[in-house]
């Protein structure tokens, strides 16, 4: 049997192949001879074989076969073996595979080996991807090992007792012992693994951070000797010792100074002396300013110290070193609650940032700067954002929009500039506004009463422009269908108004239907807002056809819409006009803004039918005409509404039962609101409706409303309309509860809330027992 | 740190070292993951970017991408020194170090990568101790090379 090639050979051919295919085999021939070699117990070559395997396996071919192999050479009591047994252990091995646990008793007898260079080994194997198991059977040989005088093994050793530390933390314990005089080292190498044992330690254990205190004082002069000494060419980096050294010393320091004012202060001088003396012009000083700003912030630093490291980072900001820059920004996000006026200051350059070419550093800069967005700052900032936001990668834009509704919602200096601002933004990034954005305007809108005319008119404006982008489109069409009055006769304040007529909006509305570019969502926002103008116009003959058209659509959404609508024209004509204005606009409102989605929004014209018949008894003193009466009084027991129930609550919301609202819950950023409406016929039904909304900045999901009242009473709880509640109070839950009270006692109720929010779940129960009397009398 | 990968500008992997137990499969989606990000960007960005919890930083040494994960309470410029030293390291052993000298030799890489980096932590700041534990491991091997570097590529096992 020849001598199997060498691995340098191997290496060399295989990177002749020209294709995948021809390595393939080239690998498939190696691997066969390597087998058969293996199974030949050739002990002289195994550890050629084993190294061209791992060869193999780098390229990414299957190696498994060798793992016993390396077990082999790991008890071989050649070094070269050993060497190449213990790289194919950690390469092949893994501890998910028992098969790894057959190193244990190798490793053992190695930590005990005459040879440092064999214990070494062992050591570096065991610290690298030593299992639970493993760890618990040789703890007691690293702790044994911790107390060795020899250098180049104490190093080890101590890496290797934090990584048993990781794997099993119940054994800290059992090191603690050897910490005792652990930082008296001259060593290096040995002080900087004991910097990371003692990390270790105390990250993990409050008991042996509060013990490891004492130990401040002497890693401030370890830390003060390293910055004073002379140059010492085993450790220097272009001019600065041991820099590694330096920054874990630091990072223990922020640990050990953390929510301690007597460590803070002890370390206060030496981290203002490396704050001012470390050398800035090369990449590894800035390194050693970066983690003492970093101790600084987190510990109980005086606020002159503070000021300082806030002003490195400004100075960070300005550096020609992108890897600076951008770690200066991330550093200020974390800061900036904290220290808000202190970053403040260094707003320009920030907004600046966000004009680098860099992607990473414009993304913390984004960030960053809503951070930043105050009231006093908002229109200047504003301008640097949407100024952004015009020229930026589309990844950036849909997060930049998002960000510039909330701060114009929290900071809007009028409600102009308001909507101006969104315009912007839906003309400029409308595609890639989030969906929920478009009921959030709605509602926003229509809350601007004064500035309905102008929205409109810039709306209609745009949709000139453009159709492409949804977003602005479907809210366009829905200002169209609301305020169409207002803009055919051309009543504008804020600007100049147009002239517009009927046809030529409805011309706009039908080219919506009509384009490829819109989606059947803005189809159905189309319709509906022509349908709604058939109340404001007077051209209704167009709009009638029209919504016949589409009676026969292949789209079974708009074509349900198109019925119902028809319907409307057909057997309620008399009532459409009487049909309060206000009634129209808060239902589709109400939907929009609240349930957002198709089947609601069916289910709301279904409602449309229906409601004027039910609700006839107080349209009546609106309309006051009284002929209709009888027609609709038959009407109303053959007329089952499809959600009958629900139907009815919409009305109730405009408090036409009188009943006021209540709130029931307000807790954690989570408030549920009671509406209430008499269920007609029957006076002893409330029905009540539950409006969940969040105000914290993460969305509760999973939400589950529960509801038990006392004996007397009977509880039915409707469907919710969803169960995600989204944060910052961009929506609500809704759900009806039904409550028949016969005996009409004092309504009380017990509620339960389940819902997750940020990766917890969270149970809460509450009493409501305000109910405003005339929900039970 | 939790992972060190070295490739080429063509995406083949030259070294790959994990410093948590992970899956055969996790690690050959990471290792995709890595060379499609890495190589992905731009000319002159920062050398940083954020993947998923964790910080990568990268840095092209002629051919050869170097690729290091660490965790988000990190020192990222300081991960900059450490790829850096562990160059200087490869320089010293090697003479003027390239990717060949590590394709040929990548269990030299790997033995010098583990006399200067263990489970995620540096074990050793100096350079010259470093180097002269490397050498004296590579006397014990009974397979002996000679001191001439340009032979370091061929002799061997």
């Amino acid at each position: 049997m020849p001598a199997p090639i060498r691995l340098r050979e191997l290496i060399r051919t295989i990177r002749t192949a020209r294709t995948q295919a021809e390595e393939r085999e080239m690998i498939q021939k190696e691997c066969a001879a390597i087998r058969s070699s293996f199974r030949e117990e050739d002990n002289t070559y195994r550890c050629r074989n084993v190294a061209k395997l791992l060869y193999m396996h780098m390229l990414g071919y299957p190696a498994h076969f060798g793992q016993l192999e390396c077990l082999k050479l790991i008890a071989s009591q050649k070094f070269t073996d050993k060497r190449i047994g213990y790289l194919g252990a950690m390469l092949l091995l893994d501890e998910r595979q028992d098969v790894h646990l057959l190193m244990t008793n190798c490793i053992k007898n190695d930590l005990n080996h005459s040879t440092q260079y064999v214990q070494g080994l062992a050591l570096c194997t065991l610290g690298c991807m030593g299992s639970s198991e493993m760890c618990r059977d040789l703890a007691g040989e690293v702790e044994k090992l911790l107390k060795t005088s020899n250098s180049y093994l104490r190093k080890k050793v101590t890496l290797c007792a934090v990584h048993v530390i990781r794997k099993v933390p119940e054994l800290m314990e059992m090191f603690l012992p050897a910490t005792k005089n652990l930082l008296s080292e001259k060593n290096h190498g040995v002080l900087h693994t004991s910097v990371v044992l003692l990390t270790e330690m105390c990250e993990r254990s409050p008991d042996m951070l509060a013990h490891f205190r004492k130990l401040v004082p002497q890693l401030v002069r370890i830390l003060k000797n390293l910055i004073m000494s002379g140059y010492s060419p085993e450790h220097d980096v272009s001019g600065i010792s041991d820099p590694f050294l330096q920054v874990r010393i630091l990072r223990l320091l922020r640990i050990l100074g953390k929510g301690d004012d007597d460590s803070s202060e002890a370390m206060n001088d030496i981290l203002a002396q490396v704050a001012t003396n470390t050398e800035t012009s090369k990449n590894v000083g800035n390194a050693i300013l970066y983690e003492t700003v970093l101790t600084i912030m987190d510990i109980k630093s005086e606020s002159g110290l503070r000021v300082l490291a806030i002003n490195i980072l400004g100075r960070f900001l300005l550096n020609n070193d992108k890897n600076i820059r951008y770690v200066a920004l991330t550093s200020l996000l974390k800061t900036v609650q904290t220290d808000h006026n202190a970053v403040q200051r260094h707003r320009s350059t920030i907004v600046d940032c966000l004009k680098d070419l860099d992607v990473s550093i414009k993304r913390r800069a984004m960030e960053l700067s809503f951070a930043l967005v105050n009231g006093n700052n908002i229109r200047g900032m504003m301008k640097e954002l949407l100024y952004f936001l015009d020229s930026c990668d589309p990844e950036f834009k849909a997060d930049c929009a998002s960000g510039v509704f909330l701060a114009a919602e929290k900071y809007a200096p009028s409600k102009r500039w308001h909507i101006d601002t969104i315009m912007r933004v839906l003309t400029t990034a409308g595609s890639y506004v989030r969906d929920d954005s478009v009921p959030n305007l709605i509602q926003l809108i229509t809350n601007s009463v004064e500035m309905h005319a102008y929205t409109v008119q810039r709306l209609y404006k745009a949709l000139l422009d453009d159709i492409s982008q949804q977003p602005l489109v479907q809210v366009a069409s829905w200002c169209i269908g609301e305020y169409g009055d207002l803009l055919v006769s051309g009543q504008c304040e804020e600007e100049e108004p147009i002239q517009v007529t009927e046809d030529e909006v409805l011309d706009v509305l039908e080219g919506l239907l009509v384009s490829n570019l819109s989606t059947p969502v803005t189809r159905g926002y189309a319709l509906t807002a022509i349908m709604k103008l058939s109340t404001r116009f007077t051209s209704v003959n167009r709009i009638k056809k029209v919504v016949s058209i589409y009676g026969s659509s292949i789209d079974v959404e708009l074509q349900q819409r198109a019925v119902e609508y028809n319907a409307l024209f057909k057997k309620y004509d008399h009532m459409r006009n009487g049909f309060h204005l206000s009634l129209l606009m808060i239902i589709n409102f109400r939907f929009f803004v609240v349930l957002s989605s198709f089947k609601m929004v069916q289910v709301c014209l279904s409602c449309l039918c229906v409601v004027p018949i039910l609700q006839a008894n107080d349209l009546l003193d609106l309309l006051g005409g009284n002929d209709v009466v009888p027609v609709i009084q038959n009407t109303v027991s053959t007329k089952p509404a499809s959600a009958g129930g629900e139907l009815l609550d919409l009305l109730g919301d405009l408090s036409l039962s009188g009943i006021p609202p209540m709130t029931a819950y307000n807790k954690n950023g989570l408030k549920i609101d009671f509406t209430f409406e008499r269920a007609n016929p029957n006076p002893n039904i409330a029905v009540i409706t539950i409006h969940a909304s969040n105000s914290t900045e993460a969305d509760m999901t999973d939400f589950v409303f529960q509801a038990a009242v006392p004996k007397t009473f009977q509880l039915q709880l409707l469907s919710p309309s969803s169960n995600v509640v989204p944060a910052l109070n961009q929506g609500t839950v809704t759900q009806v509860i039904r409550v028949l009270n016969p005996q009409k006692q004092q309504l009380r109720m017990r509620i339960k809330l389940t819902y997750t929010h940020k990766g917890s779940a969270v149970q809460d129960l509450a009493e409501v027992n305000n109910f405003p009397p005339q929900s039970w009398q | 740190m939790r992972f060190l990968l070295l490739f080429s500008r063509q995406g083949k992997l030259r070294l790959q070292k994990w410093f948590t137990s992970m899956s055969d499969r996790e690690k050959k989606k990471i290792i995709r993951d890595m060379t499609t990000m890495v190589l992905a960007r731009q000319a002159r960005s920062c050398n940083f970017l954020q993947w998923k919890d964790l910080k990568i930083i990268y840095k092209r040494y002629a051919s050869l991408y170097f690729c290091l994960a660490v965790e988000s309470q990190e020192n990222e410029l300081l991960a900059l020194e450490i790829i850096h030293r562990y160059v200087e390291l490869l320089d010293k052993y090697f003479g003027n170090v390239c990717e060949l000298d590590i394709i040929f030799n990548f269990e030299k890489a790997y033995f010098i990568l583990d006399e200067f980096l263990m489970g995620g932590e540096i074990q050793e700041t100096s350079k010259q101790i470093v180097n002269r534990s490397i050498e004296a491991s590579d006397m014990l091997q009974e397979v002996r090379f000679t001191d001439s570097p340009c032979v370091r590529r061929e002799a061997g096992f």
